[in-house]
């Protein structure tokens, strides 16, 4: 059989695959006792075994195969899960996922896995690993301690500690809503206000944010913190409409750090089971379809399904180049109409042009990404780096659904690797140093994406040991980075971005993980060209925040579109302060260089037609000016043109190969009528 | 590249006007032919560089192959045409006094010497072939492209 027209389908589906195995693995590993997530990963290992003997890629079916027995073995509950056999799971995983890469750069997927499979082996044969005799007793005497409501980390449990050493009495609250009760999320919120009065709420289960989605049934229980004697807590929560019941029981921490010690390994069991019943339902009907389906539906671990097809980005490109002919044509047939004056034409082209309007911003957003698709990857390489580390670290991420244009999302993975891997590197201290400091064990890192304006911000925040500034300065006058007259002037927000410069690493022992000084310039300069920048505040002990603002897209811009003499640029909307019309008579010279007051600021001028050499049929000498004020960072700048025409939203195009490196120019745009106009390159016009 | 093109047994070529000569540029390296239309100049760049143009939305940077070859300038009228060649994922476009025509050079008649032209553009030039009455120039693209950077 002819497969390679499947080749690439294969291809997709596989690392889509593959994908949510790592997924359910991950949340495995939080849940070791849900079968449900067992079974998705089987399903998913089991349509990949399928799809790749068919496609005749031997070694990566018989490294499914053998996990998938195990998975089965997992299954049929002959064999329990533990983190020793979930990392013999998750190295067949990488194997698979290199195996797959390999492929699709068009080899034959061949890679020599015979240890993993001997794990594999091991496993199914039920020779037990170790520690997972003395982890499943643990596990068992949690399931049998009922005294304690919820569950807390380390990180509560200090809390709960401190406050008994200073008198404060913790009780865990049980709040059960009237079954009518209507308006759930608000009587939460006024339960929430009056304990806030009384005490500190520490936790509370289902989360707050589950709460306020009215994410739970009649029941909620809250970790309280308060002098309060117990019964005038439970009068006053009772006063609280549509409260049925309350209990209020005193919780002892002697008590809770005995049976949190023993749910270190299996954390949320309990909670999961209480919030997700439907989801678990909702698995556990899919278990009994097929296994191996043929077509390409998904039904990745929980994740909502929409109808999606795939289309090649090219396609993508091309329509999009079509499209700008179309409205190139649009503005050609605008004018026509509007000197031929012929009303119904009139009426047809406007109709049209609003059609194509809309056309245009689904094309565009067509071409948007959810930066998802590149977080997804990080879960897993986190966890791997922790355990390379020897740290404990937590990866939380929020905003995973902001949507980036295509071209962006491709490059901002690598510098997002080389930061967090930085992160857990530098930043995050081993837990040793961590307890001596009084900080949590657990490390956490943030990583964070959001829209604000025309960008987005994706910002990774540790809260590790932080920026040094004494041993950065001294590292970099020892690289020869700085001098030391400069260093000894320097903002702390300079220091800090000193370890994005070449040739920089200050951890005192190189790792395997960073420390080589490539890197974090790469992040920098991957980042500048793709548009954008990168901030970095620090406060030391504490932890880091590195901020990467991005442009939205890379192909639509706003710009202000100028005229001088015949010719028409586009200055960026980002760089534009204000623009003004000045007289000449409050030009000034200094040193040389013409400069007008600008609300209290020398702004030095930039005539822009000198600067382009804009051939000119007569020498002009207006008494007023018009000046586009741009910046770049702090500084200002006045360029100085022959007349506003106005913003507009174009696509931003290159000016080819041929022409690389033109001064004072970033790109070009085609207008309404066809014609190319330049785009200004501020940040080269200011000095 | 051109080397290797004088191998085959005969040499399809677009064959263009430049003041008084002709010149020829492999089918294969040709991307179109288009009418003149209007040019925006880029600013501090070569003076044969004429500015970019909008080719169906592409834009597309044009080389005023005259002044090139420091050539009299004729000024543009009805023939003028501009050449769109693609080479190691260039695009450009070539302006031309007149495409004259699309014919087969047979490989034997194509001389790789430059001297007979003699001329300023010599090093553009990766040899003459004789078609009948007709001498035609045929361009070293690489060389007329290369000497910007």
């Amino acid at each position: 059989m002819d497969t390679n027209q499947y080749l690439e389908v294969f291809i997709d589906e596989s690392k889509e695959h593959l994908q949510s195995c790592s997924e359910s693995l991950l949340e495995l590993e939080k849940n070791p006792n849900d079968l449900a997530i067992v079974n998705d990963i089987f399903r998913n290992a089991h349509t990949l075994k399928g799809m790749s003997a068919t496609m005749g890629f031997e070694d990566l079916a018989d490294l499914t195969h053998k996990m998938e027995n195990v998975l089965d073995a997992i299954r049929n509950e002959k064999i329990k899960v533990t983190p020793e056999i979930l990392d013999v799971v998750f190295e067949s995983v990488d194997h698979l996922e290199e195996m797959v890469n390999d492929i699709a750069s068009g080899g034959d997927g061949k890679k020599d896995v015979s240890a993993t499979v001997e794990s594999l082996k091991k496993i199914e044969l039920g020779e037990v690993l170790t520690r997972s005799i003395t982890n499943n007793e643990v596990a068992a005497t949690t399931n049998v301690e009922p005294a304690v409501l919820l569950e807390y980390d380390d990180f509560e449990l200090t809390v709960i500690q401190q406050s008994q050493e200073q008198d404060f009495n913790t009780y865990e609250i049980s709040v059960h809503l009237r079954e009518d009760c209507l308006l759930k999320a608000a009587r939460v919120y006024m339960v929430f206000e009056l304990l806030e009065k009384l005490g500190d709420v520490i936790k509370s289960s289902p989360s707050v944010e589950k709460l306020e989605e009215e994410q739970f049934d009649n029941d909620f229980y809250i970790a309280f913190i308060t002098k309060e004697p117990a019964e005038d807590i439970e009068k006053k929560l009772l006063k609280v409409s549509e409260v049925d019941r309350v209990i209020v029981q005193p919780v002892d921490f002697q008590v809770l750090n005995q049976a949190m010690l023993g749910t270190v390994e299996t954390p949320q069991v309990e909670q999961a089971v209480v919030e997700q019943p439907q989801q678990q339902v909702a698995k556990k009907e899919s278990v009994d379809a097929p296994a191996a389906k043929k077509t390409p539906a998904k039904n990745g671990g929980g994740h909502a399904t929409s109808k999606t097809i795939r289309v090649n980005i090219e396609r993508l490109d091309i329509l999009m180049n079509l499209f700008e002919e179309l409205v190139i044509d649009r503005g050609r047939l605008q004018s026509i109409a509007s000197e031929l004056n012929h009303s119904e034409l009139n009426e047809t082209v406007e109709r049209m042009s609003r059609i194509s309007g809309d056309l245009q911003n689904i094309i565009l957003t067509m071409r948007m990404v959810p930066v998802e698709t590149v977080f997804n990857r990080f879960p897993k390489m986190v966890r791997q780096l922790t355990r390379e580390l020897n740290k404990k670290v937590n990866l939380e991420i929020i905003g995973a659904e902001t949507e980036l244009d295509r071209t962006v999302i491709d490059e901002i993975g690598d510098p997002l690797v080389h930061l967090i891997r930085n992160g857990l590197d530098h930043g995050v201290e081993s837990p040793e140093v961590r307890r001596a400091k009084g900080k949590p064990e657990e490390g956490t890192i943030v990583l964070r994406a959001y829209h604000s304006g025309n960008h987005v911000f994706i910002e990774l925040e540790d809260d590790g040991a932080g920026i040094n500034r004494e041993k950065v300065l001294s590292k970099a006058i020892s690289k020869g980075v700085v001098t030391p007259e400069v260093a000894a002037s320097m903002t702390d927000n300079q220091v800090n971005e000193l370890i994005l410069s070449s040739g920089f690493s200050t951890a005192d022992v190189i790792s395997d993980v960073s420390g080589r000084g490539v890197g974090l310039d790469v992040v920098k300069s991957t980042i500048e060209s793709l548009g954008g920048n990168i901030t970095i505040e620090s406060t030391e002990g504490k932890g880091s925040l590195f901020s990467i603002q991005l442009p939205l897209t890379l192909s639509i811009i706003s710009v202000m579109l100028v005229e001088i003499e015949k010719e028409i640029y586009a200055i960026p909307l980002s760089s534009i302060i204000e623009t003004s019309i000045i007289r000449s008579s409050d030009i000034m010279n200094a040193h040389n260089q013409k400069v007008i007051d600008f609300r209290g600021k020398v702004v030095p001028l930039v005539f822009l037609d000198e600067i382009f050499e804009v051939p000119r049929n007569e020498a002009v000498d207006e008494e007023f000016h018009s000046v586009v004020i741009v910046r770049k960072g702090e500084k200002m700048a006045g360029l100085v043109v022959d007349s506003f025409i106005g913003q507009q939203e174009i696509v931003l195009k290159a000016l080819g190969n041929y022409l690389t490196n033109v001064f004072a120019i970033s790109g070009a745009t085609i207008l309404g009528n066809g014609k190319v106009a330049l785009i200004v390159d501020c940040n080269a016009l200011i000095k | 590249m051109m080397v290797n093109t004088l191998d085959v047994e005969s040499l399809k070529v677009i064959v263009f006007q430049l003041a008084d000569k002709e010149y020829a540029i492999p089918v294969s390296q040709v991307q179109g032919i288009e009418k003149t239309m209007h040019i925006t100049r880029v600013p501090k760049t070569p003076r044969y560089v004429k500015g970019v143009i909008n080719l169906r939305g592409v834009v597309t940077p044009i080389i005023d192959l005259r002044e090139r070859f420091d050539l009299d300038i004729s000024s543009d009228n009805e023939s003028t045409r501009i050449i769109i060649i693609s080479l190691d994922e260039m695009e450009v476009g070539f302006i031309v006094d007149a495409a004259n025509d699309v014919m087969d050079i047979p490989k034997e008649s194509i001389e790789p010497q430059p001297e007979v032209v003699g001329s300023l553009e010599e090093e553009f030039i990766s040899g003459v072939a004789k078609v009948g009455k007709r001498l035609l120039i045929l361009l070293h693209l690489d060389k007329v492209l290369n000497t910007l950077k």
